[in-house]
């Protein structure tokens, strides 16, 4: 009795349009919410789903199954998707080490030292962004095949160099983050006798993990999610296809029947690192960002 | 300062050394004491004449012309069969033409750079100063020196990756590479012939031009615009104090970022098929009765990529101004309540202006990501519908229709003029916002 009493109370202490408001806005982040996480739901449905097939009748699947996953990971003959998964993840472990050092070195030398090239190269930085990125993609193919990089496993290298070659131009979130770092901190360490490599190294990296992470992150997700350049570069090599390339495959005319679900288990295996590790990184990306902006 | 070092200078006031670095690269730094660096630089110097005489003068010499001889078939009597005879081809004469033109820009810079040494070292000498050994240049890249160890590799990535490719491409558009008439292998500079294509309103090319640049541009304000003040509104309404469950919603929201881009759109673009599962579901849900045409009707896959790259693009924006949403002066919103203003007066008046003063820079970065958005319409609605006889469809952004042009018609000369029209655009826009923008006038300078 008393307990619904203090609650009547806890209520009418707020009038009640506000309440019915507030309900209501609750109401439309549920809508929202359903209409942004439907997708994402759909195709966890669909890579349990036994029916083969991208066009369906209902929205659950009649019968379930595992067996497009134990399919994915050992049906060699068509696509081979262990095969892609290891050629991208190789890549993406060299990709993210090198993107990772060229960005904060980049990022770290605009930030702290005065050159003469430094204004130069921020403007070119700038002027290059704005040409599109394919324009460049042929041409690159050009070099790198008379560099021999386009036969066989080359083309893993080939790759690797292309995801990594423009990394010196990512620096604008990092170095947004660098500035906001108290340059009396530099100063100190520097009095101490520290070069600045040991500043940067010593100083600087361990006060910028959200930067560092933010930047290990974005440099690994890449060639994960590229599909253009490495199609374009992988040509007809099956053995060379990246994860990408073979899920954009598994949906064109002449696999989907069979692929589709297949494609929907292929498509949560690698959602599932990516989703992991962004969430648990979202407090970095979201700091990197706000840096950036007050930088 | 500066100009105490020119090369100018170096050659009026250098002595013989540095003089004879004129010819004979690192002569002056040999002569001052620099022995290591003299001899490294002289090394460099007889490389690059070595590579001139081998390939590097031939390669110039084609430029102009871009070849001349033609692959030509010739009946092999002892194989029987017929075999193609080595003919110039023009596009990897004027790659390496252009490769050659970076190497000698290359070598004027290292010239420059070691006149302006020899006469340094040499200066240093005759003041009595230290001239630093080869130990302690050594150890300076690692002190003041840094940025040149750490900024030497990515600048070559971008100089061989990026820039090279893309001079390549800017000389391609003054040519007839095309697959139009096969001039493939074989093909020959044509002025401005390709521009004139592309910006006449006449032909069909030209048409298609501004077609898909109106559309381009309609698309990028929409997206950027719609995303920004519905991804704020959103975040605004998860932050506020009487909404339970924050971390939840932010969750569901984020959830969508989480998963790679290309695969969520694919997975739009099966569900919107017509026979895909939202008209499936529609139809035995008896609220319609023909299949919607998502991608298949030039107007509705025009709202229908926007309204889909809304799902894309509201979470990222309401990640990114979460933090500075709560940065606005909580007294500006008092003031305003005291005022009387409403919610909707208090988001036009207060929150969206003091948003657009300190967002403008990520603002045009989203405006020219757009225009350049590749993969929301390529893997949306592959540019589609097309008519019938256009490379362009009827969502193709300028991107998309260059990628159309390179990679499936290598029409390449219509393709990079694509490409420059593009960065034209882009750069008007960049400069006409960014100029007048508060935060540039405010905080222009870089620190």
């Amino acid at each position: 009795m008393t307990a619904m009493n203090v609650e009547k109370a806890k209520l009418n202490r707020r009038p009640l349009r506000k309440r019915v408001g507030n309900f209501f806005v609750h109401v439309l982040l549920a809508l929202l919410a359903a209409v942004w996480v439907l997708p994402i739901f759909w195709i966890i449905l669909t890579s349990f789903r036994a029916e083969p097939g991208s066009y369906v009748n209902t929205f659950f699947p009649k019968t379930y199954t595992f067996n497009n996953y134990i399919r994915l990971f050992t049906d060699r003959n068509v696509l081979n998707f262990p095969k892609m998964f290891g050629n991208t993840l190789i890549i993406a472990v060299v990709v993210c080490i090198i993107q990772t050092f060229f960005v904060l070195s980049v990022a770290y030398s605009l930030s702290r030292m005065r050159f003469k090239f430094r204004k130069p190269y921020m403007n070119m930085a700038m002027v290059l962004g704005l040409f599109p990125g394919f324009m460049s993609m042929v041409a690159q193919y050009y070099l790198l095949k008379s560099m021999g990089l386009t036969e066989g496993s080359w083309i893993r290298v080939a790759l690797i160099i292309v995801y990594s070659a423009s990394a010196g131009m990512g620096f604008q979130i990092a170095k947004g983050f660098f500035d906001t770092i108290p340059h009396s901190i530099d100063e100190a360490a520097i009095i101490d006798g520290s070069t600045l490599w040991q500043v940067f190294t010593k100083v600087t990296m361990p006060l910028s993990k959200p930067i560092v992470i933010y930047t290990v992150l974005t440099s690994f997700m890449g060639p994960w999610v590229d599909f253009i350049f490495a199609k374009v570069i992988c040509r007809a090599d099956a053995d060379q296809y990246t994860v990408a390339i073979g899920l954009w495959n598994m949906l064109q005319k002449e696999y989907i029947h069979e692929w589709y679900t297949a494609f929907a288990a292929g498509a949560v295996v690698v959602s599932i690192p990516i989703a992991i590790l962004f969430i648990f990184m979202q407090r970095y990306y979201v700091e990197g960002m706000s840096g950036a902006v007050k930088g | 300062m500066k100009e105490e070092y020119s090369v100018g200078t170096a050659i009026k006031k250098g002595d013989l050394w540095t003089r004879l670095s004129m010819i004979f690269f690192g002569a002056g730094l040999f002569g001052h004491k620099q022995k290591v660096k003299g001899a490294a630089v002289f090394l460099l110097e007889i490389s690059f004449i070595f590579f001139m005489i081998n390939t590097g003068i031939a390669r110039l010499a084609k430029m102009p012309s871009l070849g001349d001889t033609d692959q030509v078939e010739v009946w092999n009597e002892a194989k029987g069969v017929y075999e193609y005879t080595a003919g110039d081809n023009s596009l990897l004469i004027l790659l390496y033409g252009v490769v050659t033109l970076f190497v000698i820009a290359a070598i004027v810079v290292l010239w420059i750079l070691q006149m302006k040494q020899s006469y340094k070292c040499q200066k240093k000498l005759e003041d009595g100063q230290h001239v630093p050994t080869f130990k302690e240049d050594m150890k300076s890249l690692l002190d003041g020196n840094l940025h040149i160890t750490l900024m030497t590799l990515p600048v070559l990535g971008i100089l061989v990756f990026n820039i090279v490719p893309l001079v390549f491409m800017i000389c391609m558009a003054f040519t007839n590479y095309s697959k139009e008439d096969s001039h493939l292998t074989l093909f020959d500079w044509n002025g401005f012939t390709q521009f004139q294509r592309v910006l006449s309103m006449n032909g069909n090319i030209g048409q298609q031009f501004w077609h898909v640049l109106a559309w381009t541009i309609t698309w990028a304000i929409f997206a950027t615009f719609l995303n920004y003040i519905l991804g704020m509104i959103l975040a605004m309404v998860i932050n506020r104090k009487d909404t339970h469950g924050k971390a939840f919603w932010r969750f569901c929201f984020v959830l969508s970022i989480a998963v790679p881009q290309f695969v969520s759109l694919m997975i739009m673009r099966t569900m919107l098929q017509p026979e895909g599962a939202i008209n499936v579901l529609l139809t035995n849900a008896g609220l319609i009765s023909e299949p919607l045409p998502f991608l298949t009707n030039a107007t509705w896959a025009r709202i229908t990529v926007i309204v889909i790259n809304l799902w894309v693009g509201i979470p990222y924006t309401m990640l990114q101004v979460t933090g500075i949403l709560q940065n606005i002066p909580s007294d500006l919103y008092e003031a305003a309540k005291m005022d009387g203003a409403g919610p909707v007066t208090i988001f036009f008046k207060i929150t969206l202006p003091y948003m657009l003063f300190i967002t403008t820079p990520y603002l045009i970065a989203q405006f020219c990501g757009n225009i350049n958005n590749f993969n929301v319409i390529y893997l949306l609605s592959g540019g589609g519908p097309t008519n019938v006889g256009d490379t362009a469809g009827q969502t193709d952004l300028l991107v998309t229709w260059l990628y159309k042009l390179t990679i499936d018609q290598q029409y390449y000369n219509l393709g990079a003029v694509i490409g420059i029209m593009t960065f034209i655009v882009l750069s008007i826009i960049t400069l006409i916002t960014y100029r007048n923008s508060k935060s540039y006038k405010d905080e222009g300078a870089f620190n």
